[in-house]
Formats: structure tokens, C-alpha cells, sequence
């Protein structure tokens, strides 16, 4: 750029001499270079503006074009990082304690027709009736030549079957894949597996969703591909379990009963390491839950009903413990405090009687407990205050509905009394009037066996459970214990002796609440909870059998001590030894009569 | 001396050309190994869930039961009782003699200093 002379000399003498002022040369040549400065700038900035804006187009069509391409295209799975063994689609495995299978996945098809390709539709539907009797040929026959496009036969085919549908030859015949859930176990631990169904169907893939038990519990866990496969490992054992399924099924059916429940429970982490509820069903072909239409049955006479958890009922004397418990922690009584039951004893009205109008006189609260003295608990609750009692029994989970971990225990809120006053506090004392689930009594007497602290059921396997509160002191659960083992030596519970294993335990008898009110005079539920050993307790036992009735005798026999306790040492006698427990040295051997030196020196 | 440059450099250019060239059909060829091996695992792992399956279908408490109970003039398998627990010391110890010696190989050597 050539550089103008803002006074250039031969301008300025030619100005001075016609007498203008030089400066205003110099002015405009000012200008001029500022107009030409400015010019310059201008493009520059301009050009830059245009790059930038070059930039940003090439940015945003890139942007554009990956878009486009990745609209239009067929989605592709990632090859260079497939990562294909921590993500897994199928639905997780139910193992019990032992890492045995008690719920995986078996592939299957499912048979679907779509009608407007048939070749000879009647030919297929005569075909297929051959093959699954079940179906009925002129209801194929009325879809196949109807308007319909598509259609499902069956939901689940086994191969043979497969093969069979495929001979046909029929090309409107189509399969589609199936995971199926399968129970290898049939009806073992069938109430707390539950069942599962299929979801969304899709021709190429079917939703498997949980529809009870565990399986509705931890559907979320069970379905989530980010577990990659781990299984869910229960709190169960399924030696243990198959054990207590086929004594309970014994005992069951030996004791006239329509119903029965079993609870084996670990006192000091609360794993159930079984649970049984009989009549049970097949999880592999899950029955339907009873409808209107099953007129005159009630819900608890399906096999779906889970009695260990929703059969809510009143568990009687079983609760006796409890008040004694309570009476000795808070310092009203101790085991030998002699409390006196034979006098007559009313409250509100209502006439406090004894089992068959026995008096037991003048008793000790041990005895109260061997003898299963309702007065006598009545006056010890009398003692203690419906408050109290209230908050004692709150602790130990009696009021709530149990935390253990299957659907149905929503189910399982007990049933307390409005207005829990006199009257009631001395019932619930001798547990009547208040209605709980075996689970309930199952957790409450762990904590007796544990040493004083609460229990909370679980269904999983745990490696490390954090000690619950106390809800009792130490010296009145080992108290509570002997009066147990009492019970068992001499007391209604004789038939639950098992040599070696020093069972304690409490029976209670209840009489079965009609629907309208009332009580059934020959219905009972029949209860034994038990633990063993008293001396250091290791599992709870609670036995449940639903209208027993013990018919050996020349009148019938309605008390858990002859009905529920046998069952219940049968249980302990058969499982004891799977759980690895030795039996105790009852009998005291004589020493050798060698190797005793009298010294003198 | 420009030209011999001219002539390295364009042999270099053809040479790692040459190289991606084949990079990428490696690369490729292990991609579909890889894929392969993916599906093989897949189907794999379904075999070996429907052996799990089959093998807790045949060791199903039920189904042991029954084998017990046909085998039993064989095997007199019953249910496990307390009785059956023992001590150590019923155990009885092995016999004290000195097992024979069969198949003996001679060794000789020499213990350095």
C-alpha cells in the first residue's frame, strides 16, 4: 500500500500562495486514509464472518447426515465391543440356600396360525386336534375360515409336539420362541415361588412376568438385564423343606386336618429355612384363584391360600408366654411367684374360664405357663395394663403385618380389637382376640430363643444381619425357655419330646370364628410353636394344623398337645439331623472304672 | 538427490496403504470370529441352562425318593436319624501293618557336599 503524505509540499505552497489554510489538506487527506482503513477492516471481518459461517454449515450437515443415517438405517448391534456375557435377557434363576435350582428358564415355542395362507385349513384343524386333544376342531375349523389374520393355538409346545405340528406340512402354521419358567420341583416350596405368566406376547418373544410369591416380589430384581444373570439365592433348603412338606403331609392327613402350616426359622438371623402350607399347587400349572363362581368356598380353601402367611388366625395359648415374658421383665413377677387362678374371675361381664372349667388353684407363673392357666396369664395382664402390652406386643411384630418378603404377606395384617381395654388386654393375654399368621408367632418366639432380640423374617439368604433391638431381658427369654422346656417335660406338650434334642415349646388350641360370628364348637386350629435346644436354641418351629381331629382314643381329640405336637416332633426328629445337629448325651455314661489313683503326700 | 526422495516417499505411501488395506480385512475377520464366538457362547449358555434345568428335574426330592425306594434291596438307603451320628473316637483307626511293597525302583545318588 502506498503511503499517501498527509501535507504533501507541493499542495501546500500552492494553497499558501491563493491564501487557504494548508491545514484543511491535511484534514482531508486524513480522511482519506481513514475511509480506506476502515475498508480494509471491513473486509477482513467479512471474510472471517464468511469462514466461520463455513464452519459452522459443514458442522451442522455432518450433524445432519449422522442423523439422517442413522434414521434411515437398520439398527446394527455394536461388533467391536460386545460385551455379550454381563448382560443377560432371560429371567434370573431362584436357587435355595444351597445353590440348588428352584425356578429357571426353559425355551420353548408357541404354536400360532395365520389362516389366510392355510392350504387346507380343515385338514389342520383335524391334524392338530390329533395332536393336542384338548382343542376343539370345530372352533379351529369357525377361526381358520373366518376373517381373522392371525391367531395363537397354543402358548407353550414341546419339541415332540413341535415336530409333530411342523409334519403337518401347513404353512399357515407358524412358531414362535418362548422362554417358559419351569419348576423342577414341582409342588416343593410351591407357595413362596408362586408362579409366573407371560406379559406382552409378541410372535418372536414374550414378556415372563412373576404373578406370586417371590416371583411377583423380586419381579423387578428377577427381569433386570443389568444383574447379568445373578440368581436370587433364597433363605430355603430344599432337603429341609421337601422333609417338613412330606411329615406335615403325614401328619396332615393322620390328624384329619384340612389344612396345615410349617415354619422352620434360624432364631438369630430370622433366614426361613422353611416354610410349608398345605393342600399346595403345582407353580409349573398354577391353578386359578377361586371366583364368584365358586359358591360356598371360601378363599382359604384354595390351594393358592398360603397359610403360613395370610391364614390370619386367632394362635390361643401359644401367646401365654408372651404375658409372662412381660410380667417377669417388668419386675411384677418372677417364675415362682405363686398367682392364684382358682378364684372366679369376671371382667366386663364376661365369665374368664379355664380350659374344660378345670382350677388349678393356687399355682406358680412356671406352672401357669406348664398348666396353661388362662385365669392366671388374665391376672398377670391385669398386672401390666392394656398399654403396655400393647407396645411389648408392637415390639415383637405381633401388630403389624409380617416383613417377609412373598406378596402375599400384605395379606397378613392380624386382626386387633378396636378399643383394646380391660376385656381385651385380658384375652389377647391368652391369645384370644387377636389374630396373627403363623409367621407373626414364628418371629416372636425367635426372639425368646435368641436371647430377648427382635427377629425379622426374611425369605433371603443373608451373610450378615445386623442384631435387632431388644424387646425383652436375657434373663426373662432364659426363664421364658424353661418354662418352654416344662411344658415339654410335664406339661400339655408330652408328645413333643424328642430324645437328644431338648424341644421346648408351647401348644394352643383355638376354636375356629364362624363367618357370621361366633365360634365353632368341634373346629379348631391347633398350634404348637416350639424351639430347639432350650438350652442354646438354634431354630423355631411353629406347627399349624387347620381342623384337626386326633380319632385313636374312643372320643375324639381336638388339643394341639395331641394333634399339632406329634407332628411337630416328627418334624424335629427328621430334620434336626439335615440341619446337622447332633443329638445331646441324655443319658449320663459311667466313668471307667480305671484311672482313678488315691494319692496321699 | 529430489527425485530419490520422491520415489521413498511414494514406495512408503503404497506400503502403508497396503498395510491398512490388510489391517482392516483383519480386523474384520476378527470382528466376525468374535461374533461367531458370541453366538456360540449364547448358544452355549442355553444348552447349559436347559442342562441345569434337566439336571434339577432328575434330582427332584420326589423322583430320588422313588429310585430310594426301588433300590432298596440294594442300596438300603433310609432317612437320616439322630442315631446316626457318631464320635471320633468310634471310628476305628486302619490296620498297623506295612502295606507291601509293590512295583519298587531302585534310586541311586550321590549327596553333594
Amino acid at each position: 500500500m502506498t503511503r499517501v503524505p498527509l501535507r504533501p509540499l507541493a499542495r501546500i505552497l500552492e494553497a499558501r500562495e491563493k491564501g487557504e489554510n494548508p491545514d484543511a489538506i491535511e484534514r482531508e487527506n486524513l480522511r482519506h486514509r481513514h475511509d480506506q482503513i476502515r475498508d480494509q477492516s471491513r473486509l477482513r471481518s467479512e471474510g472471517r464472518l464468511l469462514v466461520l459461517a463455513g464452519f459452522f454449515l459443514c458442522a451442522f450437515v455432518t450433524v445432519g447426515a449422522r442423523m439422517a443415517t442413522l434414521s434411515a438405517s437398520e439398527a446394527q448391534e455394536p461388533r467391536a465391543q460386545a460385551s455379550g456375557a454381563s448382560i443377560a435377557t432371560a429371567r434370573a434363576d431362584i436357587l435355595d440356600r444351597q445353590g440348588r435350582i428352584l425356578a429357571t428358564n426353559l425355551v420353548t415355542h408357541a404354536l400360532y396360525a395365520q389362516p389366510h395362507q392355510m392350504v387346507d385349513p380343515e385338514r389342520a384343524a383335524d391334524e392338530l386336534v390329533r395332536i393336542f386333544p384338548d382343542l376343539k376342531r370345530e372352533r379351529l375349523i369357525k377361526d381358520f375360515t373366518g376373517t381373522r389374520k392371525f391367531l395363537w393355538i397354543k402358548k407353550k409346545i414341546s419339541p415332540e409336539q413341535k415336530q409333530a405340528v411342523f409334519d403337518i406340512g401347513e404353512p399357515g402354521l407358524l412358531f414362535g420362541p418362548r422362554e417358559m419358567r419351569l419348576y423342577p420341583n414341582g409342588k416343593l416350596a410351591a407357595h413362596v415361588l408362586g408362579g409366573a405368566s407371560f406379559g406382552r406376547e409378541g410372535v418372536s418373544a414374550a414378556e415372563v412376568i412373576g404373578v406370586a410369591g417371590v416371583e411377583k416380589q423380586f419381579d423387578d430384581f428377577l427381569r433386570d438385564p443389568a444383574n447379568g444373570g445373578a440368581p436370587l439365592q433364597l433363605s430355603l433348603d430344599l432337603t429341609i423343606q421337601d422333609a417338613i412338606e412330606r411329615v406335615l403331609y403325614g401328619g396332615m392327613k393322620m390328624m384329619n386336618a384340612k389344612g396345615a402350616a410349617a415354619i422352620l426359622m434360624d432364631v438369630h438371623t430370622g433366614e426361613v429355612i422353611s416354610v410349608a402350607s398345605l393342600p399346595d399347587f403345582d407353580p409349573n400349572n398354577r391353578p386359578r384363584p377361586l371366583t364368584v363362581a365358586d359358591k360356598g368356598k371360601d378363599q382359604s380353601d384354595s390351594p393358592l391360600f398360603n397359610r403360613a402367611v395370610q391364614g390370619v388366625y386367632e394362635l390361643g395359648s401359644t401367646f401365654k408366654i408372651f404375658t409372662a415374658i412381660q410380667a417377669m421383665d417388668l419386675g411384677l413377677v418372677n417364675p415362682n411367684t405363686v398367682i392364684d387362678t382358682g378364684k372366679p374371675m369376671k371382667i366386663s361381664g364376661f365369665r374368664i374360664g379355664e380350659f374344660r372349667n378345670k382350677n388349678y388353684g393356687k399355682i406358680s407363673v412356671s406352672d401357669i405357663i406348664v398348666k396353661s392357666s388362662n385365669r392366671g396369664t388374665g391376672r398377670m395382664a391385669l398386672q401390666i395394663g392394656a398399654e403396655r402390652q400393647q407396645e411389648f406386643l408392637k415390639g415383637l411384630g405381633l401388630l403389624d403385618r409380617t416383613p417377609f418378603e412373598i406378596v402375599e404377606a400384605t395379606g397378613s395384617t392380624p386382626l386387633v380389637p378396636q378399643k383394646w381395654g380391660k376385656l381385651s388386654s385380658v384375652t389377647i393375654s391368652y391369645g384370644h382376640g387377636i389374630s396373627n399368621s403363623p409367621m407373626h408367632l414364628a418371629a416372636a418366639y425367635a426372639a425368646i430363643a435368641n436371647g430377648g432380640y427382635a427377629v425379622t423374617p426374611t425369605v433371603l439368604k443373608r451373610q450378615h444381619v445386623e442384631r435387632g433391638p431388644r424387646v425383652m431381658s436375657a434373663a426373662s427369654a432364659a426363664a421364658a425357655r424353661d418354662m418352654l422346656r416344662k411344658v415339654v417335660t410335664e406339661g400339655t406338650a408330652s408328645f413333643g419330646e424328642v430324645e437328644g434334642y431338648l424341644v421346648g415349646g408351647k401348644t394352643g388350641t383355638a376354636d375356629k370364628p364362624k363367618p357370621r360370628g361366633g365360634y365353632y364348637d368341634d373346629k379348631v386350629i391347633n398350634t404348637f410353636a416350639s424351639m430347639f435346644p432350650t438350652d442354646n436354641p438354634k431354630y423355631v418351629l411353629i406347627v399349624t394344623l387347620d381342623e384337626p381331629v386326633e380319632t385313636s382314643g374312643t372320643k375324639p381329640r381336638r388339643t394341639a398337645g395331641w394333634t399339632a405336637v406329634p407332628v411337630a416332633a416328627t418334624i424335629i426328629e427328621r430334620v434336626a439331623p439335615l440341619l446337622g445337629m447332633k443329638p445331646r448325651e441324655t443319658r449320663v455314661e459311667p466313668l471307667s472304672t480305671t484311672g482313678v489313683t488315691l494319692t496321699s503326700n | 538427490m529430489r527425485s530419490l526422495l520422491y520415489i521413498v516417499s511414494a514406495l512408503a505411501v503404497m506400503g502403508l496403504a497396503y498395510w491398512a488395506y490388510s489391517e482392516n480385512y483383519k480386523t474384520q475377520a476378527s470382528l466376525d470370529r468374535s461374533q461367531a464366538l458370541q453366538s456360540e457362547i449364547g448358544r452355549m449358555q442355553e444348552e447349559l441352562a436347559v442342562l441345569r434345568a434337566e439336571w434339577a428335574y432328575l434330582n427332584r426330592p420326589d423322583r430320588l425318593r422313588d429310585l430310594a425306594r426301588m433300590n432298596y434291596g440294594k442300596l438300603e438307603l433310609n432317612v437320616l436319624e439322630p442315631g446316626q451320628f457318631g464320635r471320633v473316637d468310634q471310628v476305628a483307626y486302619a490296620e498297623d501293618e506295612i502295606p507291601e511293597v509293590t512295583g519298587a525302583i531302585d534310586v541311586i545318588g550321590e549327596i553333594g557336599q
